[in-house]
């Protein structure tokens, strides 16, 4: 029972994705110095679209009222930053709002996992729940954020669950969906050496469905900091929301953008997070091309 | 792995101890089509593998050779007749059989390691113990040094190896085998195979082996059984192999007697073919018909 060559020199287990082979040299150089390029193509763009931005507002062609003006906006946010906005520090702000939509998060996608993988695996469960979660579904549930704020009032609570109920359905039909794509053959295979319905679910079902919740995430992230400014918006006394909302009310166009600058940033930092989270999870996967482009 | 093998042998009653691996009788298995119509992939299906035997079945594309092994796992439920395995009547999933995909059925989120330690894992053998059986069992299909590689990173025959070691861990006493090696290019294919044999001498289950390939059932099994071009298959014909044992498949088809062989059963073979030929090309035939 010796290892076959063949089979040895078919395995190429050690390489990593970002590993170039021979003559890697020349081809770094060039992949970085293409790099440069695009980040320099990049950083034109921005310069370009805010410096033409500023300098239509103060040559008078658009109204700074109306549209606002980036140096104006870079000053609204150091104000922010050093003397703090009307409801206290820019930072007390900025942590209520993720407060918020952290909570939300998590407790809508666990939520939305469980449901989803006990519908994909319970069939009388899916036939029963199924058609309830479509109407609910259908309705536009944001709308909810103003039912939320009379029900729990304009603390934490109401924003909570707005961002809960925009959470749950991104991440549910997915591992809903994920649950019922799983291969049939990993399943009878389990079965056959042994495993009980819930070591199939928890060994097969769940990792298999992981790719497709992983996915969720990412948007479900982006409708967990929606609804906690929206909550915020629409009856709050802190929060970024409510900082847009007084800005609006002010006609602050500076203020509201400077708020959206900063929700930006928090985005792109979950945004990061949940990439590395979903590079964890799913490193058993083969390379893809995309990721030596990572690298 | 003691462990597993006791409760085994408790669960089995004396007089189920001389009944045969596997014993179908009139077997009839009908699936509905999407557009409500009935299909009947088997037809009174008799069949009879004996303890410890090794079995092949030939028979032309789709002709329910798989779906025979889906009634024997207990993966599907026989229509009408009966089907039994070691004298108990299947309901369920068979507990002591192993079954071979023809496509990979390990998990690619698990490393070859806790591929082979599932089955003794799912049924509660502790971790410590199930992994040195398995780092055996890894060894023994020739993997050593592969223990923590994901699947993707292994070949399509070390793949197979995997899934063969993650089977005779549980030392299943029926092993089904449906097309294994169909996706294997011919060399690699052909060594599996010895190596299959080397290791079914050891424990001796009794094995199913599905394949549309004549040579290399009559290279594996003790016993040939051909289908009969489906719908509605059946059995045609039963042929004993009595080449001696142990055998080379690498070698073993130059032996005249296993040309003798291969010429009788082709003959049975041949005519369901091309009966199984004529009705791709028949139906084929009137779609395009429909389309002019």
């Amino acid at each position: 029972m010796t290892m076959t060559s063949l089979d040895k020199t078919a395995t190429v287990p050690e390489e990593k994705p970002g590993a170039a082979p021979q003559g890697s040299g020349g081809r770094k150089r060039f992949a970085s110095r293409r790099r440069l390029t695009v980040l320099g193509v990049q950083f034109g763009i921005v310069v370009l679209l805010l410096g033409s931005w500023e300098l239509l507002v103060r040559a008078g062609a658009l109204d700074a009222l109306l549209y606002g003006q980036p140096s104006l906006i870079v000053k609204q946010l150091y104000i922010w930053v050093t003397e703090g906005t009307d409801n206290g520090s820019l930072g007390q702000q900025i942590t209520v709002t993720i407060e918020e939509a952290l909570i939300g998060f998590f407790i809508g996608t666990a939520l939305g996992i469980v449901f989803g993988v006990a519908m994909g695996r319970i069939q009388f469960l899916s036939e029963v729940i199924g058609p309830f979660l479509k109407v609910i579904n259908a309705v536009p549930r944001i709308v909810l954020g103003s039912s939320f704020v009379v029900m729990f009032g304009l603390g934490l609570m109401s924003k909570v669950m707005l961002v809960i109920v925009l959470v749950f359905f991104g991440v549910f039909f997915n591992a809903f969906q994920g649950t019922r794509e799983v291969d049939k053959n990993f399943i009878a295979n389990a079965e056959i050496l042994g495993a009980s319905k819930w070591q199939v679910t928890r060994q097969v079902v769940i990792p298999s469905a992981f790719s497709w919740i992983i996915a969720s995430l990412h948007v479900a992230f982006g409708f967990a900091l929606i609804g906690a400014i929206v909550g915020e918006f629409l009856g709050s006394q802190e929060g970024l929301g409510n900082l847009i909302r007084q800005a609006q009310g002010n006609l602050n166009q500076n203020g509201i953008w400077a708020a959206m600058v900063i929700m930006a940033v928090v985005a792109l930092i979950a945004e990061w997070l949940i990439t590395k989270l979903e590079n964890r999870l799913l490193r058993w996967r083969p390379p893809q091309h995309s990721a030596a482009a990572e690298a | 792995m003691t462990t597993v093998s006791e409760s085994r042998t408790n669960g089995r009653t004396a007089a189920a101890a001389t009944s045969p691996a596997i014993e179908m009788t009139a077997a009839t298995k009908r699936f509905r089509t999407p557009d409500g119509a009935s299909y009947t992939a088997l037809n009174n299906l008799d069949l009879r593998v004996e303890r410890g035997e090794f079995c092949a079945i030939v028979g032309p594309t789709g002709c329910g050779k798989s779906t025979s092994l889906t009634l024997a796992a207990g993966m599907e439920k026989a229509s009408e007749g009966s089907v039994r395995v070691f004298g108990k009547e299947v309901d369920g999933i068979t507990p002591n059989a192993g079954f071979m995909f023809q496509t990979d059925a390990i998990l690619p989120w698990q490393s070859v390691l806790e591929n082979v330690a599932a089955g003794p894992r799912y049924r509660g053998v502790n971790k410590n113990s199930a992994y040195r059986d398995a780092r055996d069992w890894i060894r023994r299909v020739g993997l050593a040094g592969f223990e923590n590689n994901y699947p993707h990173q292994l070949s399509g025959g070390m793949r197979k190896r995997v899934a063969l070691a993650q089977n005779l861990i549980n030392e299943p006493e029926l092993l089904l085998m449906d097309e294994p090696f169909s996706a294997l290019d011919v060399q690699t294919r052909a060594k599996m195979s010895t190596e299959l044999l080397t290791l079914w001498e050891q424990s001796k289950p009794a094995v199913v082996f599905v394949t549309h390939d004549l040579e290399e059932a009559i290279a594996l099994a003790d016993k040939v059984v051909v289908m009969t071009a489906g719908p509605a298959a059946g059995v045609k014909a039963t042929f004993h192999i009595d080449l001696p044992r142990p055998r080379v498949v690498q070698e073993i088809r130059f032996d005249k007697k296993f040309i003798d062989i291969y010429q009788n059963i082709w003959e049975a073979l041949r005519e369901e073919v091309d009966i199984a030929y004529a009705q791709t090309t028949r139906s084929a035939k009137p779609d395009r018909t429909d389309a002019e």
